[in-house]
């Protein structure tokens, strides 16, 4: 096939150009530049780029580059934003693979004559005899499914992992018995377009009215502040201004609105169903038992589907801490990822 | 088959270029600087470079400083007059980047352009009258690399001399030499030109500078080129820029007339095949080999990658660093949206092209301009407010 890798620079998508050339396939590497801002997390930079040209460079690959800052910043950022002014906790990444990775640069590969994209993620697209799955990596520490939980039928036949078969741990020991020069290059880390130096707030104080908040116990009575509400997540522990001493208090409600947050100890967080919304299926609409997870590389909760649409009811086994507004609420059967949305 | 229409980018080697070049590196090189045989022979040959190329730019030899290309001599027009006796430096919003950034750099005004893409006289009569006093220098190139639009320069000489008589006129004559008259250039004292773009080695140029016009040096060192610029000659780069420079003279009339008629070809071609498609500026006021087009809904990032898989060579506005094209500086001050300016394409012809590359670019542009718009046309964005790449 002519498959056109989004190459970002790192091992992992190094090694997916070098499996696919082995697998005989016609391949072009491309690299989507995507922010234009200041980044130190390791992702987009000039760098980053340099390493997707020099490997494919060696394995005699052609590479462009795709100047997607635009469509970043209006299908990603703008909504980052946005969810943050109105006290969600979003997650920008799942965004930018529904986006970005698995809609414009798919469009763009099939305009350009590609038959299929492939990237470097952790996860394995596996034909059934009905349909198509997408399962966990094999790396169960590396499973980057969750973040592709949005990819359908279509996006999946036209899409190849092909390191989601191996371990980390195989796919560097693979990028340096080729002499790829980003084997040990480390993984990217966090949200890309916020620094680590100067976090959320730095990023969002100037797109958005940043507000002190009161903070609240689950009477009413205020115990604390927060410089801006907009910041803080459902079941945060830290920074609620709180006296120190005495059982450990959590956010347990965001109300951005009256500029307040609703702190209670650990079990007033549990809660034992989910709703969730913007559900999309990989599949069929999935019923019945399942297991569900609730943050990248967190735990799967077993529970059962007690309605998949419009909004989505997953009544769980035994209670889990409340899920921020706003992350992603991913459903699997074992491996097999069956679809996901975002949690009310 | 590969059909290069990006020759404002870097033109083929002429072979008259390719003979000198290879000649000088296989000759025992001495330094040209030195006191011995070998020296001497090195000091010949930049020498007698130099007498070309100053007779093929309507120059003295003594007015001639080589430099590594187009970007220093830029730099060093931009940088050395306002270093020799301090003032503002005021360019053209279309201006190159080794123009543009330099004269930033500088705190500098920059003027406006007409829609047609040239220089706006009204505008930068006013910006010379409002910038800080004394205006040292006035940069405004003679094509631009983009539209491949002639600039006013008799005209904006002129208004330099009303406006600010003590600044000195610089043009970037890197598009134009391969194309227009030395005497195009007679009115700036300053001339930056490119070996490369018109058949000579990458890596080598020339600033003109000429009697009058002082200039601080912004490489200091052994004091070559008569203390305007220090470093060891790139004797081989020079002899090759001379003999591409005197080919490309010699026979620029012919050139000129042949590869008009495949550019007007090629134009009229395109337009009448693709719709939603317009030229910009106007035809009768650009050089020879540019074709330049803007077309609706298409993102010419993707319309190069297309034209690249299918052997045809072309290019847009500038990149940046990681590669990505950047906005047009150019389009945005003519006044072309964004979302228009997205969809650019800049063919640009050359002494080496041939019908048959006329042929192959309109059989391959519309269809791939027809596939982009149906399976991934541009859509409109919002303004992206982040710095730069």
């Amino acid at each position: 096939m002519k498959v056109l890798l989004a190459m970002s620079g790192g091992v992992d998508s190094s090694v997916a150009a070098a499996l696919l050339l082995a697998d005989g396939h016609e391949v072009t590497g491309a690299t989507m530049k995507l922010w234009g801002g200041p980044s130190d997390s390791g992702c987009c930079s000039v760098a980053d780029v340099d390493d997707a040209r020099r490997v494919a460079q060696q394995l005699g690959v052609d590479h462009f580059t795709f100047g997607f800052a635009d469509d970043f910043e209006a299908d990603v950022v703008a909504p980052y934003v946005a969810a943050h002014a109105a006290g969600r906790t979003p997650n920008p990444c799942v965004e930018c693979n529904r986006r970005l990775k698995f809609d414009r640069f798919l469009r763009r590969a099939d305009a350009l004559g590609f038959d299929a994209i492939a990237t470097g993620h952790h996860a394995r697209v596996e034909r059934g005899p009905e349909r198509w799955h997408l399962r966990r990596g094999a790396d169960r520490a590396k499973d980057q499914s969750y973040v592709l939980h949005m990819l359908d039928q279509d996006a999946l036949s036209r899409t190849l992992l092909p390191v989601g078969h191996l371990t980390k741990d195989e796919v560097r020991s693979k990028a340096r018995g080729l002499g790829l020069r980003t084997a040990d290059k480390p993984d990217s880390q966090d949200v890309c377009f916020i620094s680590a130096t100067g976090g959320r707030g730095a990023f969002l104080g100037p797109r958005m009215a940043l507000t002190p908040g009161r903070v609240v116990d689950r009477g009413g009575r205020v115990v604390g502040s927060v410089p801006a509400v907009q910041l803080v997540t459902v079941g945060q522990r830290r920074g609620l201004g709180l006296a120190g001493g005495g059982a450990p208090s959590f956010a347990t409600d965001v109300d951005v609105a009256s500029g307040t947050v609703t702190v209670g100890a650990a079990e007033d967080l549990l809660v034992t169903d989910l709703v969730v919304g913007s559900p999309t299926w990989v599949g069929p609409a999935a019923s019945g038992a399942v297991e569900v997870q609730v943050s990248a590389h967190g735990t799967a909760h077993p529970g059962r589907l007690s309605s998949s649409h419009p909004l989505v009811r997953v009544e769980l086994d035994e209670p889990v801490r409340r899920v921020a507004p706003g992350q992603s609420v991913v459903v699997y059967r074992g491996d097999d990822v069956l679809g996901g949305g975002t949690a009310h | 088959m590969v059909t290069y229409l990006d020759h404002a980018a870097t033109a083929p080697l002429r072979p008259e270029a390719a003979a000198a070049v290879l000649d000088q590196l296989a000759r025992p090189g001495g330094n040209p600087t030195g006191a011995h045989a070998l020296a001497r022979a090195s000091r010949q040959v930049v020498d007698e470079a130099r007498d070309v190329v100053a007779d093929c730019l309507g120059c003295r030899p003594s007015e001639v400083v080589f430099t590594s290309g187009g970007t220093e001599a830029d730099n060093l027009a931009v940088k050395g007059t306002v270093a020799a006796g301090g003032g503002t430096a005021v360019c053209s919003a279309i201006e190159h980047h080794a123009v543009l950034h330099p004269v930033a750099a500088l705190g500098g005004r920059t003027a406006p352009v007409l829609p047609d893409g040239t220089v706006d006289l009204e505008g930068l009569a006013d910006v010379l009258q409002r910038a800080p006093a004394p205006v040292a220098l006035v940069s405004v190139m003679l094509v631009s690399n983009e539209t491949g639009m002639i600039q006013p320069l008799a005209a904006v000489a002129d208004v330099v001399a009303r406006h600010a008589p003590e600044a000195v006129l610089h043009t970037d004559a890197v598009q134009a030499v391969p194309w227009l008259d030395a005497a195009a250039t007679a009115p700036a004292g300053l001339v930056s030109v490119s070996a490369h773009k018109l058949g000579g080695p990458q890596g080598v140029g020339a600033l003109v500078v000429r009697e009058g016009a002082s200039l601080r040096p912004q490489l200091l060192g052994g004091g070559q080129e008569r203390e305007r610029r220090s470093g060891t000659h790139n004797v081989a780069g020079i002899a090759g820029f001379a003999a591409a420079l005197a080919a490309t003279v010699a026979d620029r009339g012919a050139t000129v007339a042949r590869v008009a008629a495949l550019r007007d070809r090629l134009a009229d071609g395109l337009l009448a095949a693709v719709p939603g498609s317009r030229e910009t500026g106007r035809r009768d006021g650009k050089v020879a080999g540019s074709c330049h087009l803007l077309f609706d809904r298409v993102d010419s990032e993707a319309l190069l990658v297309l034209l690249d898989r299918q052997g045809v060579c072309a290019s847009a506005a500038s990149s940046c660093a990681s590669g990505a094209l950047e906005p047009s500086h150019v389009l945005a001050a003519m006044g072309v949206a964004r979302e228009e300016a997205r969809g650019s394409l800049r063919l640009s012809l050359g002494a080496t092209t041939t019908g048959s590359d006329v042929d192959h670019a309109l059989a391959v542009i519309p269809p791939a301009v027809d596939r982009l718009r149906q399976r991934d046309p541009l859509l409109p964005r919002p303004v992206v407010a982040v710095g730069a790449s």
